[in-house]
């Protein structure tokens, strides 16, 4: 180990570099802990001035993140009490559940959306960073110059045209009409990073597999796949990441049965202005999916750069 | 007399039987020698006939024909980018040739897919799998076959102990030093019995002192199975030392095709002789002519005897020798000086100045030259080959006449 220390850092710069990597951490996680917080505290206290650090928490958020209420009467009121805990805490203004709201619905929307644009950018993705990588292709590089250009405009810049387009095929506000856009949009970035990791994979591997009596395809399944893991995993955490946040085109073309939560977080309106904890609430939750997949596979990405090390 | 008689018409009766049962003998024998080491090994000649790949404007190999014999052990040497390996790949079927055909075993294989053509191959690399154990590496190609887990079981046995791999066979194949990784990809090339062995430069990623013991491992290994083995190297002295027959390649055309004494002694071109041999041969240019049936060359004043000449030459040419076919001789005529002289134990390498250009001679370590003095220098007549220095070909003469094997 020591000869690799070059410059063993003094006890001093350790405490330093301790101390600022702390510094930011804390930093960058202030916006995180104040929604995280928001979500738990009464509407009052989500907007006290000064922010109160601590505050009695309460589940009130959630409960109106999921629930649609109404004001009842008196009489209605005392003639049923409430019985479970969720309409206790709505009774404390006088109201009561009368269903749930869509926030259910429009986080399994983005949950559909999301996972199966990232499916289908993987999938096509890896077929054709494969056949870039591997074979001799006319025009090769003008076809992924192409490809990488389709990401060039800004998407929003083509808004109104796909938004004329999708209505003509009646794909306005559909789970597939948003798959398939999120696709295109996450397919040239696919491509380009999973070319650059199907490059690195010496292509001996799968000759070796094409000489052992293997197809090209069952190669590129059993010994190609396997080994671009780490890749695919990377590829697939940005592209979840884009079409899970994705909010312009998600607005323009969704409003009902396709939209996904990044719209609809923001219409979570309460009794009396807007409904700040329920806000949060539901951006908490919503948070949750992205960072359990990164968390799940981080595994796989570190298996992968240890493989890396391994003399090719 | 009657006895001889009788010998003689039993020899005319039983002639045709025993010639059939001389031929049933041979038969028997074959299979005995194919059944030696595994139930089911096939060999197979390869026969490779105007070979042919490009890739673009690029020719990689240019027309290449060559027969590999059933069992031998056969070299495909020549420098970087000559298409040696593409011609090994051809023949792998990891490319598909440009045009010309391919036999192995009699079957014409040229555009078929390397899974359909029943052989093995060694890359320099290993490309073992990287995400598999030993064992797994080691029995993969025969998983593809659907073999019962129960005869894997004991192929992979039989391979593993061939090798001496026994004890690392559920280790990952990420740790394994050089001659391990080298073994296991053995091991999965042999564990099939496949109809041919390709190996590509597959000692080139080892050190030196590892690479000739693994060297002797392999002949040893081919002369055990005597399966056909097709061997690509750049290495003139590997070539050399484990080959039954060279093909040298240079610029995707094949400069000679013949066995290691014949390429030594009776090059075909300039570059077959420059290429192999280390100190390579001494090209003494001249000018002049020579004709059919000649003796003898001039230079520079003096004659040297050479093998009888079949063809005549004029214009600029060159006169080969090997360095140790030179002799320093005090009586000689033809004079050079000394410019170095390396010592390497049993012999030296002494650098020489002659009116024809360098000339580098091995002689014995015990030989004392000084440089800066002028010695006179013999060569051994029946050594020599005259080469035309435009073409680079050899000129056919006594020594090498029907030894030229020309693709």
């Amino acid at each position: 180990m020591s000869a690799h220390s070059v410059n063993e850092p003094s006890s001093r710069q350790k405490w330093i570099a301790g101390a600022l990597v702390i510094a930011y951490a804390l930093i960058t996680m202030i916006p995180l802990v104040w929604i995280v917080a928001t979500g738990f505290k009464s509407p009052a206290d989500a907007i006290s001035y000064p922010p109160k650090v601590l505050f009695e928490p309460t589940l009130e958020g959630y409960v109106n993140l999921f629930t649609t209420r109404t004001r009842q009467t008196d009489e209605y009121l005392a003639a049923n009490p409430p019985q479970t805990w969720y309409e206790e805490i709505v009774r404390q203004y006088d109201m009561v559940i009368v269903g749930p709201s869509r926030y259910g619905e429009r986080f399994l929307n983005s949950i559909i959306i999301g996972f199966g644009s990232t499916f289908l950018s993987i999938f096509l993705g890896v077929l054709a960073a494969y056949a870039f990588s591997r074979f001799r292709i006319p025009l090769k590089d003008d076809l992924l110059f192409f490809i990488l250009s389709t990401r060039m405009m800004p998407p929003i810049a083509v808004a109104i045209p796909i938004f004329l387009m999708y209505r003509q095929l009646g794909l306005s506000d559909t789970h597939l009409g948003m798959i398939l856009l999120y696709t295109a949009v996450n397919i040239s970035l696919a491509v380009w990073l999973l070319k650059g990791f199907i490059d690195e994979i010496p292509r001996e591997y799968e000759e070796a597999a094409l000489i052992d009596g293997y197809t090209r395809f069952q190669a590129f399944y059993k010994v190609v796949l396997p080994q671009a893991t780490t890749g695919i995993v990377a590829t697939a955490i940005f592209c979840l990441i884009f079409s899970w946040n994705e909010y312009a085109f998600a607005v323009l073309l969704t409003s009902g049965t396709a939209q996904t939560a990044p719209p609809f977080i923001p219409t979570i309106i309460g009794v009396g202005g807007q409904d700040w904890p329920a806000v949060a609430a539901g951006a908490t939750l919503f948070l949750l999916p992205v960072m359990i997949f990164t968390v799940a596979l981080r595994k796989h990405l570190l298996r992968g750069i240890t493989f890396g090390a391994v003399r090719k | 007399m009657a006895a001889r008689c009788g010998v003689a018409a039993l020899d005319r009766a039983a002639g045709p039987v025993i010639e059939r049962l001389l031929a049933s003998l041979c038969h028997f024998c074959r299979q005995i020698r194919s059944r030696s080491w595994m139930d089911d090994l096939t060999l197979a000649e390869i026969v490779i006939k105007n070979l042919r790949k490009e890739f673009g404007d690029f020719t990689a190999v240019q027309s290449s024909s060559f027969t590999i014999a059933d069992g031998e052990f056969f070299m495909l040497l020549g420098p970087s980018g000559c298409g040696k390996t593409t011609t090994l790949r051809m023949i792998a079927g990891l490319e598909l040739p440009t045009s010309g055909e391919i036999y192995i075993g009699g079957e014409e294989v040229g555009q078929k897919p390397a899974s359909q053509r029943d052989i093995a191959f060694v890359f320099q690399m290993f490309a073992l799998y990287p995400h598999m154990n030993v064992r797994r590496n080691i029995t993969y190609p025969l998983v593809s076959q659907g073999m019962p887990r129960a005869q894997i079981k004991q192929k992979l046995d039989e391979v593993a102990r061939i090798l001496g791999i026994e004890a690392i066979l559920d280790r990952p194949v990420g740790g394994l030093s050089g001659g391990d990784r080298q073994r296991v990809a053995l091991g999965r090339a042999i564990v099939r019995d496949p109809k041919a062995f390709m190996m590509d430069e597959p000692l080139g990623a080892l050190d030196a002192e590892f690479r000739e013991r693994m060297a002797e491992e392999l002949r040893a290994l081919h002369d055990r199975m005597g399966a056909t083995t097709v061997y690509v190297t750049h290495d003139q002295l590997e070539a050399m030392q484990m080959g039954d027959k060279i093909v040298v390649m240079n610029h995707g055309v094949v400069e000679q095709f013949g066995t290691p004494q014949e390429i030594y002694d009776k090059p075909a071109t300039m570059f077959v002789a420059d290429f192999i041999g280390s100190p390579s041969m001494n090209f003494l240019r001249f000018g002049g002519a020579v004709t059919e049936g000649a003796s003898t060359v001039t230079l520079d004043g003096s004659d040297f005897t050479v093998p009888i000449q079949h063809e005549a030459a004029t214009g600029e040419l060159v006169l080969g020798v090997r360095p140790e076919h030179v002799v320093l001789s005090d009586a000689a005529s033809y004079r050079g000086e000394v410019r170095a002289a390396e010592y390497l134990g049993t012999t030296q390498i002494i650098t020489l100045a002659t009116p024809n250009g360098e000339v580098k001679a091995r002689t014995g370590a015990a030989e004392l030259v000084r440089p800066g003095e002028t010695v006179g220098l013999e060569f051994l007549p029946s050594t020599l080959t005259l080469f035309d220095e435009k073409s680079g070909r050899a000129l056919a003469s006594d020594l090498n006449a029907g030894a030229f094997r020309h693709g």
